[in-house]
């Protein structure tokens, strides 16, 4: 059997594996391990869009929040009843046609990409000429923007209000598919020829240019394509959490998804995933130090903040003493693996 | 609008302006050296605020002299945070610095809240800089004249130290070109802490005063003066200290004006610096005194 | 010189009030190996710069094989044919030798970005002819054992070379190398001369290069022209430059000519 069958076999099987583990997991685990199961999904949705917008392009941005907040509210306008959207809106009823429309979810998930990806397009031929650390606060304020926007457009939005009991239809096979499609979506462009024009471009784009490539045309692409799944995370996200409101995506949300990607690896498909399952379970276990914890007759109270204080100080340590992350800019692939117990088997 | 509300608001503008300003020149000295926005410098600004209210209520200090103290210990917590989470990435890329400053940023806020609770918190103010002064028919608090005549002390004070002594040579030397600085022998470090040091001084004094004319401090506090203050020192041009003041006096009186003329734009207040920030970048990214900076090919 | 591949007329480079370059003229030959000589400063790379397009000349106009290309974008500079090293090697150092020469065919594929997730035929053909092609080019350049290795850790000269090679892989009708002798030994420099020889033969183009070390310039080049503040002084045959009274002059000072002459 040469390597490439072998792989297309062992891919077959890590997806039955996975299938199977979903199917085991909905009737065994609790509703809050399923919770972190789904978060898993989603971060590791959002961190793939963010590496490959800054990991593989090398284009700092700091607006995902305002791409997840495009999804979420667009999904979540599109999968509610029009009879739950006319009570909802108190402040200024819903504008027609957005008061009767239901589509189904996978639609109005997409939509939620679609109208993001179009965001993103829009604030991309404007920004994309900054380079680095400007281009940050760029986006950062772009995300600001929308925040403000959202909180103002109350016929759209429900305003401060938000948009509460929002139909929980992101189970994990929704999330762990859209997960499957993203990761599909990167590593085709991150895997092909295109990918290492990306890659060009982060490393020397005055040496990319001269090599023939229209690197602001390609910057757009890798940031549109960003902003779609990040939308996507967003729109999965809403649904996940039932309610959502202008304040949830502030710029903390967009940091803890720059967190996965540096910790997992900048320029790393697998650190992505590793380090979605990392961080998510890092910060649902330290919700143990912001609870009150009781031993015994003894009661310990939570310590409110604390979660993010040792939270932002491993990113801190992880940038000072390890900026590479945990894979670097390495993958994961059948054929390295098996290079390790049969050297020259590697066919590729 | 009666010309006097206009005066009215327009001190209000000044004021504001001034705040953003002294914030302003602490990010644009630390990019103007280290082509790094300082993200943790809206927190320093932060800190001002509550080292003086503990310096009121916990150790009794004066007024006067608690502020002082307050800019101090402000100062020393500005020169720390170089040399814990700036300076072991100089060589590193700049944005390595960025992403740490932002980790720094998020790390102060939430400490503080795990210290200082997350409760609001109002700051002694003294009677006479609040009670209301009637000056035919204009009503201004003594504040919104003290407030620039601060701010105005402080520039030139920092004018006089950057133009006309030695450390100020270093530092313009520095901003030009880092390693001939360093190979004529000027001790690198030192001059950069003492830039971190001046920055964070002057975002704790502003701080303070903010925490006088808007007297509710809070740890998230530091969050969008500080964001906005970046936007000024890039509206005025990056590395200009001049540029810093202008651009936030600017700022100020966008936001205050905008709002007074068109009431129905209220909600939308936090958004202009941003929109302000976009459209200088595309029309003259360097702003508007900055000096051009190339990539050599 | 009737067929000439690149002319340069009257172009004039200002930076603020620095001239960097002034009122130069040059008409490279088809299918030569040429020159740019000058002291430091001189404006060599200034003059490489506009040729490939990353500054727009102030006055003047760069025609390239019949065709206009003053102002053009370098990405479209390099699309009509031209391409460079750089003085300070850039390669793509995180990517592997294979993977910086495949970057270079990019600009010959017809395919869209989108075909990629599809996997469409004329993708993966494409993806495999680019891949096919670099390692040819690697195998020509005697790069070939290099290919796996990422391109930051490679020694000097092979990073030079790989250089030429992934500026190869653009299918340049005209390639520009920038000091391509700096910081080598004399055998490593006898070895470029011979390869920048062969290159042009096997590839069938015409070469530019600015070159600090002599014995490089007079050895392989044809047709020299020397700059000196950016304004051209020289022009003509190796014999012709090394007797030219102006270039000694600008190389040597003024008054060590005269030194030299008593």
């Amino acid at each position: 059997m040469n390597s490439r069958t072998r792989n297309t076999v062992l891919n077959c099987l890590a997806l039955a594996l996975l299938g199977a583990f979903i199917w085991w997991a909905e009737g065994n685990l609790d509703g809050y391990k399923i919770q972190v199961l789904n978060l898993i999904a989603v971060n590791a949705i959002l961190a793939l869009s963010l590496n490959l917008i800054y990991g593989f392009t090398g284009m700092f941005s700091l607006g995902h929040a305002g791409f997840m907040a495009i999804g979420a509210y667009t999904c979540a306008i599109l999968i509610l009843t029009p009879a739950q959207k006319e009570i909802m809106w108190i402040l200024e009823p819903l504008i027609w046609p957005l008061s009767v429309i239901q589509t189904p979810f996978f639609v109005a998930v997409a939509a939620g990409g679609l109208l993001a990806a179009l965001l993103g397009l829009l604030i991309a031929i404007p920004v994309l000429r900054l380079g680095g650390d400007y281009l940050g606060i760029a986006t950062l304020g772009f995300a600001e923007i929308i925040r403000v926007v959202l909180t103002n457009l109350d016929f759209i939005t429900n305003g401060a209000l938000g948009i509460k009991g929002i139909p929980a239809y992101a189970n994990l096979w929704w999330n762990y598919g859209w997960l499957l499609l993203t990761l599909f979506f990167i590593i085709r462009l991150v895997g092909s020829n295109f990918g290492n024009v990306l890659k060009a471009i982060r490393d020397d784009e005055i040496a990319a240019k001269n090599m023939g490539i229209n690197t602001f045309f390609f910057k757009v692409v890798a940031f549109t394509v960003g902003a779609f799944f990040a939308g996507v995370g967003g729109a999965l996200m809403g649904s996940l959490v039932s309610t959502i409101d202008p304040k949830m995506f502030a710029f903390t949300l967009t940091f803890n998804i720059l967190m996965i990607t540096v910790a997992g690896g900048l320029g790393s498909i697998t650190g992505s995933l590793i380090g979605s399952v990392v961080i998510t379970v890092l910060l649902e276990w330290l919700r143990i130090v912001e609870n009150p914890l009781v031993i015994g007759s003894f009661e310990i109270p939570g310590i409110p903040g604390m979660r993010m204080v040792i939270f932002s100080l491993a990113l801190i340590l992880i940038i000072l003493f390890r900026s590479e992350g945990i894979m670097g800019m390495r993958e994961f692939s059948w054929n390295r693996l098996f290079g390790r117990f049969s050297r020259g088997g590697d066919g590729a | 609008m009666s010309i006097n509300m206009f005066i009215q608001h327009l001190f209000n503008a000044i004021t504001l302006g001034s705040l953003y300003g002294l914030i302003a020149i602490g990010y644009t000295m630390v990019y103007g050296i280290l082509r790094l926005i300082n993200f943790a410098h809206g927190e320093v600004f932060m800190l001002g605020a509550y080292f003086i209210f503990f310096a009121i209520t916990l150790l009794k200090l004066p007024w006067g002299l608690a502020a002082v103290a307050a800019v101090a210990v402000s100062s020393l917590c500005g020169i720390a945070v170089d040399r814990i989470a700036y300076k072991p990435l100089r060589d590193a890329p700049r944005i390595s610095a960025l992403i740490s400053a932002i980790g720094v940023s998020f790390f102060i806020q939430n400490l503080s809240i795990v210290v200082f609770t997350g409760l609001p918190r109002a700051v002694h103010r003294p009677d006479w800089l609040v009670k209301v002064v009637n000056m035919g028919g204009i009503r201004i608090l003594p504040l919104a004249v003290i407030v620039p005549l601060v701010t105005l002390l402080l520039v030139l004070g920092l004018l006089w130290v950057v133009y006309r002594t030695k450390p100020g040579l270093a530092m313009r030397a520095i901003s030009k070109d880092i390693e001939t600085t360093r190979l004529m022998g000027v001790s690198v470090n030192r001059i950069i802490a003492l830039t971190f040091g001046i920055g964070s001084a002057l975002a704790a004094a502003s701080g303070i005063m903010w925490a006088l004319r808007y007297p509710q401090i809070h740890p998230f506090m530091g969050l969008f003066p500080g964001l906005k203050a970046f936007i000024a020192a890039v509206f005025g041009g990056i590395g200009s200290i001049h540029g810093a003041v202008v651009g936030g006096m600017f700022l100020g009186l966008v936001e205050i004006m905008a709002v007074a003329f068109f009431p129905t734009l209220s909600g939308y207040r936090d958004a202009f610096a941003f929109v302000l920030l976009i459209i200088i970048l595309l029309m003259k990214p360097t702003g508007l005194m900055g000096e051009k900076l190339e990539d050599k090919i | 010189m009737s067929d000439a591949i690149l002319n340069i007329e009257n172009v004039t480079m200002r930076f603020g009030g620095l001239t960097a370059v002034r009122e130069v003229s040059m008409a490279v030959p088809r299918g030569s190996i040429s020159g740019l000589i000058g002291p430091n400063g001189a404006g060599k790379t200034t003059v490489f710069n506009i040729i490939t397009g990353f500054y727009t000349p102030t006055e003047g106009a760069v025609k390239f094989d019949g065709q206009d290309i003053t102002g053009l974008a370098p990405h479209m500079v390099c699309r009509a044919g031209i391409s460079r090293t750089f003085q300070n090697i850039r390669l793509f150092t995180n990517e592997t030798v294979l993977e910086n020469v495949m970057i270079g065919c990019h600009v010959r594929r017809k395919a869209g970005w989108w075909e990629a997730p599809l996997g469409l035929p004329r993708f993966k053909r494409e993806e495999r002819e680019i891949r096919e092609k670099s390692v040819n080019l690697l195998e020509t350049l005697g790069l070939a054992r290099l290919a796996d290795e990422r391109s930051g850790g490679l020694p000097y000269g092979a990073q030079r070379k790989l250089e030429i090679a992934r500026a190869l892989a653009t299918d340049p009708k005209f390639l520009l190398l920038d000091e391509p002798a700096a910081g080598m030994n004399p055998p490593e420099t006898r070895e470029l001369m011979a390869f920048i020889r062969d290159i042009r033969e096997k590839f069938k183009i015409t070469i530019l290069l600015i070159e600090h070390d002599m014995k490089v310039v007079m050895g392989v080049c044809e047709h020299i022209w020397a700059l000196d503040h950016g304004v051209k002084i020289a022009e003509g045959d190796p014999e012709a430059i090394q007797s030219d009274q102006k270039v000694i002059v600008a190389y040597l000072g003024e008054e060590y000519v005269k030194y030299a002459e008593n």
